[in-house]
């Protein structure tokens, strides 16, 4: 027997750790993802203000703390009884766009890209954005410069980019001026050329050559969860939740019910939690016959929505679903599905940008304490966001409950690089470029894991443990 | 020659580390004088080398050594006494790393009732003993890198400011060594200052400031004198940027926002006590000090690592 240790998992957001057991044939006879540390925001958010929640969830995490700030507002304009004015409102879309393009960017061309970029077994030390902007000076300019373009765009609109402040009780604490909106415009647009570019440059020279390798790595069969509008369009920000099945079969409620959709299991050997879906049965992360699985982020947004309410974006998923299918179960293509919502949200800048709203000085209305429940959700990148807060009669909080997007992918991860890890690793025989492609498919799911720890205080790590046929561990590496 | 550089995140959000691709375009210039030998988040550097096949965990020399994040678990105590041993000069990056940031918040509670919490008192969750099976178990707090290695640089801030980086990593490119100045964001801020407040209530964000954004910044009134809590008084200068700003004044970043500072920088030396100083500042201008709601957790929001924040006694039943 021997174990395989890959730690850390690089180049994703958080710490973790696969260690993969081959049995005396050197085969793969099980896989555990297990998440070592959890964070204490369930529990430190007690006591606090509920208009200060904004500010503080944010630092679950800086990578996109939008998703959290934003959520976090909506949240609380539910505990207050409150509506945005429709600047606030569409401010708050605007981040969320801008945080988008930004996240998307940094996912594809610096965490997950190098490995398509550069190839999946090339050597570890060009297998990098810095690589890339070796090889491709160019394109690492262009990589490094729009993202970047997003970061500027978030201080023009609110002062921070990173664990932003003005999404409040009641909208948005800065009207945008028009000079700032004549700052934004050209930003915007060279946004959206890049956006076109990635979109071109990756079906022509990226993805083409890793059809096969998307076809057989981290494949498996699951549900899906997105938010949609009431004609079935994809809606980042607001909407009603769209839960489908394997078959493309769906139920759809509002978050405030969620409770009723969704539940969370607790396995003795992670800290991090199984979201499932509840009305499905018992859960099961069983290869051959999964249950009660569902995926969230970008390939399962793109799943379940109908359409996309921008041209360029609704004609690449026509593209996609004449390609693929609906649902697609194909793991690795969750950076295809990215970078076409990439596209849409640097169209939907453009767009909101020139909305006779955006400028208007009425965007936000004072609140009073009172004691409430309100639930807020939003589409983060990484999947559906829900906060759900109670307060007292004074605003503050008595008790809150967050499910986050990495969160719901849990169960899914596991299975993604226990299927890689079999398929790939066959009579003992592998190496660094094999091991690297297990990984892959965790880096598909971009998962957060400082999201995903969120409950108990700490950084994460997630450890991939073998056990044989009997569920006996094997073997065990532990990370800490 | 290149000067090697070494990067490790702990108990993190991630936000240093965007912070650091904050630099933007001239991080493409700094690259030519810098040497990543290891940082997770980007490269593909691994512990046990790139096979797994060693068994001690190596981080290569380098001749700086970046930390962001506190430390919660004994691993994280490891990769930082790793990093101390490996790097010549260590930098402690982001208020994290400086004073154990917002996830110290849960400093104020015993770990136990966080597992209580999590596993047996949330509404989605099937209850369950806590998970115990290979598992870490964490530290009973969070604490700030220095309260486990010595550290050498401290660039604070949630996140940090990515002008600081460039400042600190220039300076030991130089050989010369980098201190932020013991300003307070008061110092910086443009914001017009009559020395009393307006009114003698402390008001929540729960309604918006008094600004009006076709003036000057120095014609809008300092958001504490209009009676808003801002921490302004108590915390380091070295947020604000001209950039964020597009009309070439530096503004602290959360005052552009019309929010007021909730002293993400931290206190503006070591040492200093700044719940004890915000009191002052409050009173000096004529509010009421004793007003200000959970004033323990957002005095100490960013700081709550080297002993700040801890459990309090249970009160005694009456």
């Amino acid at each position: 027997m021997k174990t395989i240790t890959i730690y850390p998992v690089t180049r994703l957001e958080g710490h973790a750790k696969i260690t993969i057991n081959l049995d005396d044939a050197g085969n793969v006879a099980d896989t555990f993802v297990n998440v070592v540390e959890l964070r204490g925001f369930e529990k430190f958010c007690i006591g606090r203000p509920v208009e200060e929640l904004p500010r503080i969830v944010t630092s679950i995490c800086g990578v996109c703390p939008w998703s959290h700030h934003l959520a976090s507002a909506k949240t609380n304009d539910a505990i207050f009884g409150v509506t945005p004015p429709p600047a606030g409102r569409k401010l708050r879309e605007l981040c969320n766009a801008v945080a988008y393009t930004e996240e998307h960017i940094l996912h594809f061309f610096f965490l997950a890209g190098p490995d398509y970029v550069m190839g999946p077994d090339s050597d570890y030390s060009v297998r990098n954005v810095i690589g890339i902007a070796q090889a491709n000076p160019e394109l690492g300019k262009k990589v490094v410069r729009n993202r970047h373009l997003g970061a500027q765009m978030l201080n023009i609109i609110s002062g921070k980019s990173i664990h932003p402040v003005t999404a409040v009780a009641g909208g948005f604490s800065k009207p945008l001026t028009e000079a700032e909106r004549q700052k934004l415009i050209p930003m915007a647009k060279e946004v959206l050329e890049f956006a076109k570019f990635a979109m071109s440059f990756t079906k022509e020279n990226i993805f083409p050559k890793y059809l096969e390798t998307v076809k057989t790595v981290g494949v498996i069969n699951t549900g899906f969860l997105g938010t949609v509008t009431d004609d079935g369009t994809l809606d980042l920000y607001d909407g009603k939740a769209r839960l489908m099945k394997p078959d493309g079969s769906y139920e759809e409620f509002e978050y405030a019910d969620y409770t009723d959709h969704i539940g969370e299991h607790v396995e003795p050997w992670s800290y991090m939690k199984f979201p499932y879906a509840k009305n499905w049965g018992k859960i099961s992360m069983d290869l051959d016959n999964p249950s009660a699985i569902y995926r969230t982020n970008s390939l399962a947004r793109i799943n379940v929505c109908d359409k996309f309410s921008t041209p360029l974006a609704q004609a690449e998923l026509e593209e996609f679903r004449e390609k693929f299918g609906r649902p697609c179960q194909l793991t690795l293509l969750y950076n295809w599905a990215r970078l076409i919502e990439l596209l849409y949200n640097a169209e939907k800048v453009n767009e909101l940008l020139e909305d006779p709203d955006i400028t208007s000085k009425e965007t936000r209305v004072p609140v009073t304490p009172r004691a409430a429940r309100g639930v807020g959700s939003v589409e983060a990148p990484r999947g559906t966001l829900i906060h759900d807060y109670e307060t007292d009669e004074n605003g503050l909080i008595t008790d809150i409950n967050l499910i986050v997007g990495t969160t719901h992918n849990n169960a899914p991860i596991n299975m993604s690089v226990k299927q890689a890890a079999k398929t790939l690793i066959k009579d003992g025989k592998y190496d660094q470029g094999i091991l690297n492609t297990v990984e892959m498919a965790i880096r598909a799911y971009d998962p957060c894991l400082s999201c995903a720890t969120h409950k108990l205080d700490g950084s994460i790590a997630v450890k991939l443990e073998i056990r044989d046929s009997g569920g006996k561990v094997i073997d065990t590496i532990a990370n800490w | 020659m290149a000067v090697k550089v070494a990067e490790e995140w702990l108990n993190i959000c991630g936000g240093c580390e965007v912070t650091i691709l904050d630099i933007g375009e001239p991080l493409l210039d700094l690259l030519g004088e810098l040497n990543f030998v290891h940082m997770p988040v980007l490269m593909d550097h691994k512990y046990f080398g790139q096979m797994g096949e060693k068994d001690e965990m190596e981080i290569p020399e380098a001749d700086v050594g970046i930390i962001s994040g506190g430390v919660r678990t004994e691993k994280e105590r490891k990769v930082a006494e790793l990093m101390r041993k490996q790097c010549k000069t260590l930098i402690a990056l982001g208020s994290c790393a400086c004073y154990g940031g917002i996830p110290a918040m849960a400093n104020m509670f015993p770990l136990e009732a966080m597992y209580e919490k999590v596993y047996r008192g949330s509404k989605t969750t099937d209850s369950a003993e806590t998970p115990n099976e290979n598992l870490p178990p964490l530290l009973e707090k969070v604490l700030a890198v220095d309260e486990v290695v010595k550290v050498d640089v401290y660039i604070p801030g949630c996140p940090t400011n990515p002008d600081l980086i460039v400042k600190a990593i220039t300076a030991l490119l130089e050989g010369k060594t980098f201190k932020l100045e013991e300003r307070s964001v008061c110092d910086e801020c443009p914001l017009k200052r009559e020395k009393k407040a307006s009114g003698g209530q402390i008001k929540r964000t729960l309604e918006s400031v008094e600004f009006d954004q076709s003036q000057p910044w120095e014609n809008t009134r300092c958001f504490m004198e209009q009676g808003f809590l801002c921490l302004g008084p108590v915390t380091l200068a070295g947020c604000g940027n001209k950039e964020g700003n597009g009309d070439g004044v530096t503004v602290p970043r959360c005052i552009k926002g019309n929010m007021p500072c909730r002293g993400c920088f931290g206190p503006i030396r070591k040492g200093a006590n700044p719940l004890v100083d915000m009191m002052s500042a409050i009173s000096s201008i004529g509010l009421d000090a004793k007003q200000v709601p959970d004033r323990r957790a957002l005095l100490n929001r960013y700081i709550g690592a080297q002993n700040r924040l801890r459990p309090l006694p249970a009160r005694p039943s009456r």
